[in-house]
């Protein structure tokens, strides 16, 4: 998929994430905070690159702010947000497909 | 060299006789030999004590660089004290190579993190550590490593000697002009200044620190005029706001009052819970929550609780005035409805940290408790707790009364979460032993009840009573389902941190992280 | 991935508890509790603008969760809306035991999300017919047809009541007896039971109103409602305690089902038990009894699962 416009995904509650996607150049730019960088920064990383690639996404600015979100939650709002930055949240989503 | 818990203690802090932790109670019948003050005589008839300021107290007392200035830790949050008394001796003195040896620091004690960065102050003894300055002594940047005490811990250590205090500064929200002290009756009360009471006898020269001078004499003084050299009134001590919560409330998450009311059910399970029982209980969300649930079985059973001791807040205060509760020993306060019961409710008395939890004097009341319920940032398949350094490796905590009270009790309980957010409370090692796991008996997780194998007696109380519980490594992998496995901390050979077993022994050190290195 | 067992259409559902599914924090493990069915929400706990998201945090959380023995039933947003079909699309996908409808009025609403939901199964190659249904009666249009829901389709649970909609289109509010809902809730079971499906009452708000919520459970327990939605874990033990059968009744109703098992394997129709003549109608009682007991942690034996 490509990045069309800015989006947002996700809180910056506990246990949440707030993902923000935004066109880029070449490339995955990744902007990682998280409150577990120590223990989970390397796995969130994983987790959030790999969704990326599922969707297809290969430029993009990526944010994620992450507050001690479980990998379900991080995936959720990676989709979400890339979704939306393409108009297509709200219908048809590829379940299971891309989206697993 | 390994210790009991399986710590690796560098050998140069051996040096000069310290021992690794040997294991619980292994100071038994041993002798230590206490120390004595070096203190001033005040012969001539005096009218006060009073002195202008700060700066002439410390001049007074001898203050120069090098020495060692000790603080409680009563006003909590809300302290001004630490950091006033630090300025005036390193900005207006222009003193270094200082050392603080407080019953604990804080979060209101950021600005000391900036002495620590420039040297002037060198050495931290402590119980707890937060804040900016956990972060800069994380960082290495304090120039020897911080000693970590537990309350009895550091009574212990006072009074045999490790810890010479040449000053020792004490808060008081109320004192008259020759520095009989009260912790009530000012503007900023705290109530029990327990932690006080073994610096202002051990201590070279005591100076009271006061915004609430009365009339002589304050009775009956929690420190006495007898240890003082001299007062100082200033415009406040602290933020009351901060120093004692209007009044702690009981727990309404769901997830706290369930693991609460487990934790009453382990309690009524086990043949210690009869009529005249001993019970302490911490001020987090699932720990005082058990108080409501104990209260319960105590009517079902028609029993009273004989006594409870501890860092003291409104609902024990409540068990006292409805009876419930024969006598409530208390060591520090945390809520203004403690505040206003201590020595004013009968049955509501003061005691000193020494009293309280000292493993080395003839008898701690942590010694005849009954019961202990109690937090834990992390606990590992061992039993044992970490309540000093957080999933980053950085100090942000307090062993506080936990190892003390964990080893006198009878029945040591650990309420915790699971997990919190994505880490896992109950893991395969935690960062830092901060109690040994041969003191800790169950386990109360919202997924489930471990017992320690060391405690089969226990295992049968839970049995005969239909209470399920698991192995603690098997919450330890529903844990890591839930949130993954963690990748290790990277640390660096410096040694930041001491952690001193209660008795003295080396239990842990903390060394420095190294800071996430997203390409590894 | 956690593959779910199949649902099953009659099972023990005392407590059933809403979550947001939109929160992380609440969804990733409100089993603990020990509710039987899960409600989460993507209806009036989500905001209009976080449909979305909070679907993409659905389907991980059903992906992901072990629920175990925990029911997990999707409330989606109503027909006059344009979520639903996503929100049915999802539930299937994710694998969700149940779908509740929302402000259900007729037996045609039930028909239109059937045939949604067969389609999804299709779509995800999931077993025609697995997913589950019940609807919430939120209107005096959808009491009035509450037989024709209850009995509009084999994948029907069963209904709810939703109190707050309700008590509005009937100009009225909860009162201490519950007589603002004494006709509808008693027509609702009445169909219920004609139907042949389950039926539980609407949710007690008031979480300081400890006496308010025990009295509406026991008048629950005692209009022959099978359960209750909740809006906190702290209401689950006090349901739980009402909905407990008696320990006679457990004796009696293993008496009964033991005899009856004897019996008619020695071709024996109708038998005493107790000096009580027993004949095959007793026996559905008597087994959901033990059900309850066994669930209740006051049967341990095997006669039923």
């Amino acid at each position: 998929m490509e990045i069309l416009k800015p989006a947002m995904a996700g809180t910056l509650e506990s246990s949440d994430a707030q993902v923000t996607v935004e066109p880029g150049a070449s490339g995955i730019e990744l902007n990682l905070q998280s409150s577990v960088m120590n223990q989970y920064g390397r796995q969130i990383k994983a987790t959030v690159l790999e969704t990326l690639e599922r969707l297809e996404v290969s430029d993009a600015k990526v944010t994620v702010v992450d507050k001690g979100a479980l990998d379900c939650t991080l995936k959720a709002r990676v989709e979400c947000a890339v979704f939306r930055s393409c108009g297509k949240s709200e219908a048809n989503i590829p379940w299971g497909g891309a989206v697993r | 060299m390994k210790n009991a818990v399986g710590r690796d203690i560098p050998e140069y802090l051996l040096a000069g006789g310290k021992e690794v932790y040997q294991g619980k109670n292994y100071m038994d019948g041993k002798y230590i030999q206490k120390a004595a003050p070096r203190t001033r005589r005040y012969e001539k008839p005096q009218e006060s004590k009073l002195v202008g300021s700060l700066k002439e107290a410390l001049e007074q007392c001898g203050a120069k660089s090098g020495m060692t200035f000790s603080f409680h830790h009563h006003l909590r949050d809300g302290d001004f004290v630490v950091n006033m008394v630090m300025k005036a001796a390193i900005e207006e003195l222009g003193l270094e190579d200082l050392t603080i040896a407080a019953s604990s620091l804080g979060n209101a004690h950021d600005p000391i993190a900036q002495y620590i960065e420039e040297g002037k102050v060198v050495g931290i003894q402590t119980s707890g550590i937060r804040g900016r300055m956990g972060e800069v002594v994380s960082a290495g940047k304090l120039k020897t490593p911080a000693i970590i005490r537990s309350h009895g811990g550091r009574p212990r250590a006072i009074e045999g000697g490790e810890v010479h205090i040449d000053i020792a500064f004490i808060a008081a929200p109320t004192s008259d002009c020759v520095g009989n002290c009260r912790g009530i009756g000012g503007k900023s009360n705290c109530g029990s200044m327990g932690y006080a009471m073994t610096d202002a006898k051990y201590a070279d020269h005591v100076v009271v620190v006061t915004d609430c001078l009365v009339d002589f004499p304050n009775m009956p003084a929690s420190v006495e005029a007898i240890d003082v050299d001299a007062v100082v009134v200033v415009d406040s001590i602290g933020n009351p706001k901060k120093i004692a919560s209007a009044a702690a409330r009981i727990s309404q998450n769901p997830r706290d009052l369930m693991m609460a009311e487990n934790v009453a059910k382990v309690i009524a399970a086990t043949p210690y819970f009869k009529d005249g029982f001993s019970f302490q209980t911490g001020v987090g969300g699932p720990s005082l929550a058990a108080n409501l649930f104990l209260e319960q079985y105590m009517d079902e059973r028609g029993i009273k609780m004989g006594w409870a001791i501890g860092g003291i807040c409104g609902p024990m205060v409540e068990l006292l005035k409805k009876g419930k509760v024969g006598k409530v020993i208390d060591v520090q306060d945390f809520d203004l409805d403690a505040v206003n019961s201590i020595n004013q409710t009968p049955g509501h008395y003061e005691m000193s940290a020494s009293q309280y939890a000292n493993p080395a004097n003839k008898g701690a009341f942590v010694n005849k408790l009954d019961f202990v319920v109690l937090a834990a940032l992390e606990i590992d398949t061992g039993f044992n707790v970490n309540v000093l350094t957080g999933s980053d490796g950085v100090l942000r905590g307090a062993p506080g009364g936990h190892p003390d009270t964990a080893a006198g009790s009878k029945v040591c309980i650990i309420v915790t979460p699971l997990t919190r957010g994505r880490m896992a409370t109950v893991c395969e090692h935690v960062v830092t032993v901060t109690t040994p796991g041969d003191c800790v008996d169950v386990l109360v997780t919202d997924y489930g009840i471990a017992v320690n194998p060391l405690r089969p007696d226990l295992v049968e109380c839970l049995d005969k009573a239909g209470i399920p519980h698991v192995s603690i490594e098997s919450l330890k992998e529903k844990a890591y389902s839930l949130v993954g496995r963690p990748d290790d901390l990277q640390w660096e050979d410096k040694v930041v941190a001491v952690l001193e077993a209660r008795d003295g022994t080396i239990l842990d050190v903390v060394r420095k992280i190294k800071p996430y290195d997203p390409e590894n | 991935m956690i593959p779910r067992p199949k649902p099953e259409r009659f099972r023990l559902r005392r407590t059933m508890m809403f979550m947001n599914a939109q929160k992380p924090g609440l969804i990733k493990d409100a089993y603990i509790y020990g509710c039987d069915s899960i409600m989460l929400d993507l209806e009036d706990a989500v905001a209009e603008n976080q449909k979305d998201a909070a679907r993409f945090s659905l389907y991980h959380a059903l992906k992901t969760i072990d629920y175990g023995d925990t029911e997990v039933i999707v409330r989606i947003n109503g027909l006059d809306t344009p979520h639903w079909q996503e929100d049915i699309r999802v539930c299937v996908a994710g694998g969700a035991d149940g779908i509740r409808i929302a402000k259900c009025e007729s037996a045609q609403d039930v028909k239109t999300v059937e045939a949604a939901v067969e389609a999804a199964e299709k779509e995800f190659g999931v077993e025609v017919g697995r997913t589950l249904l019940m609807a919430a009666l939120e209107s005096p249009k959808g009491i009035l047809n509450a037989y024709e829901i209850c009995a509009a389709s084999d994948r029907m649970l069963g209904v709810a009541i939703s109190g707050g909609d309700f008590r509005k289109c009937m100009q009225t509010k909860p009162q201490p007896d519950g007589v603002d809902m004494l006709a509808a809730r008693g027509q609702m079971l009445i169909a219920a039971r004609a139907a042949g499906v389950q039926c539980f009452d609407t949710v007690f708000t008031d979480l300081d109103d400890n006496e308010g919520f025990e009295a509406e459970v026991r008048q629950n327990k005692a209009m022959g409602f099978d359960g209750k939605s909740l809006i906190n874990p702290k209401q689950i033990r006090f349901v739980h305690q009402v909905f407990a059968p008696t320990e006679k009744e457990v004796i009696q109703a293993e008496k009964i089902v033991r005899a009856y098992r004897e019996q008619s394997a020695a071709g024996v129709g109708v038998f005493t038990v107790d000096g009580k003549m027993i004949d095959i109608a007793f026996i559905p009682g008597a087994e959901r009894t033990l059900k309850l007991a066994k669930a209740c942690g006051m049967y341990e034996g095997d006669l039923v699962e």
